[in-house]
């Protein structure tokens, strides 16, 4: 099958993943279950996402772990985003000019 | 409209980054299975999918045909369809369907988080805003990566990598301080996580699949034993 043909399909299928409940879901819902679910929906995929993947993201996984725990920290201080990612940044890659 | 366009550029500028370095392992990928720089840019330019493109780049790589990668994506996006439910709810009902169209063409993981992460519904223009940053950073990495990934140092690598990982921790932690049952979906999200990812009964399930399961079961959980009061958003 042709590369570009490849490329269109997934670009197709993904976008109608996206847009389905996007348009579908119009209206607050009110069921009291659904309405919690949905909420806590974001924070537990995000939590899924970061760990343990982070650990293997970085060359060594001590210093993945180490940037982890600084960005928790650093976060439940009130730090905002971007100091948090450019801290993390910086500590991993000083720690890994040792590790 | 101008202000929140303006600031969902400023509130991006580490998504895009993020971005910038993280597609040019995608663009590398593109490089080693023989797609060339146009290719890469329309595959990224299109899909702004980092999970999903990679298992569709295994897919292209084995040519296994139109079902294989249609099965592909379901599997690999498929969380998309729960986060967009859920980022629903964040969008003023009255909010006309090509300004939807617009959104879910760029709704990732990291643009939801951003998007959720408002008070109350988010903006149309504030999202636009983000998506203005963030695709360009996504196309260019992917390009540059076809082109010269073999040249940026593992290093730098390595310690832009966690950028977008602690972007999710920037946002559920605040959270989690002030209400002490997301604080315990993170606590149990980190361990489940874990070991599924350790334990090797699960080596047969894709990471989209594992974080689906996860995400239903432990956000169910919750909702039934900590449900939401009916307090105002």
């Amino acid at each position: 099958m042709n590369t570009i043909l490849y490329i269109l399909t997934m670009a197709g299928v993904t976008f109608i993943l996206r847009i389905l409940p996007l348009t579908l879901i119009r209206k607050p819902i009110t069921n009291r279950f659904l309405q919690s679910f949905f909420y806590y929906v974001p924070y537990v995929t995000l939590s899924l996402m970061v760990f343990p993947d982070i650990i293997e993201a970085t060359a060594s996984p001590l210093a993945g772990a180490a940037a982890m725990s600084v960005a928790i920290v650093c976060a439940w201080l009130g730090l905002g985003l971007v100091p948090i990612s450019a801290i993390c940044c910086a500590l991993v890659f000083v720690l890994e000019l040792f590790l | 409209m101008r202000r929140e366009f303006l600031r969902g550029m400023r509130d991006a500028i580490p998504i895009g980054v993020g971005y910038l370095t993280a597609s040019i392992g995608v663009g590398i990928t593109c490089q080693r299975i023989g797609l060339n720089a146009p290719q890469g840019l329309l595959m990224s330019l299109l899909n702004n999918a980092s999970a999903g493109e990679y298992a569709g780049l295994k897919v292209i790589e084995e040519n296994s045909g139109l079902i294989a990668i249609i099965l592909m994506m379901i599997i690999a996006n498929l969380r998309y369809l729960l986060m967009g439910a859920s980022m629903s709810q964040h969008m003023d009902e009255k909010m006309p369907i090509w300004q939807r169209l617009i959104i879910a063409f760029d709704l990732t993981d990291e643009m939801f988080a951003l998007a959720i992460s408002q008070p109350g519904y988010f903006a149309f223009s504030y999202y636009l805003g983000g998506m203005c940053v963030v695709i360009p950073g996504w196309s260019v990495g992917t390009v540059l990566g076809v082109l010269l990934g073999n040249l940026v140092s593992a290093r730098l690598m390595s310690a832009l990598s966690v950028l977008l990982y602690c972007m999710f921790i920037a946002i559920v932690i605040p959270a989690g301080k002030k209400d002490f049952t997301v604080l315990g979906c993170i606590g149990v999200s980190f361990g489940a996580g874990a070991l599924f990812h350790y334990l090797p009964y699960f080596d047969g399930i894709s990471s989209g699949v594992k974080i689906i399961i996860l995400t239903i079961v432990i956000a169910t959980a919750a909702a039934l034993v900590f449900p939401r009061g009916g307090e105002e958003r």
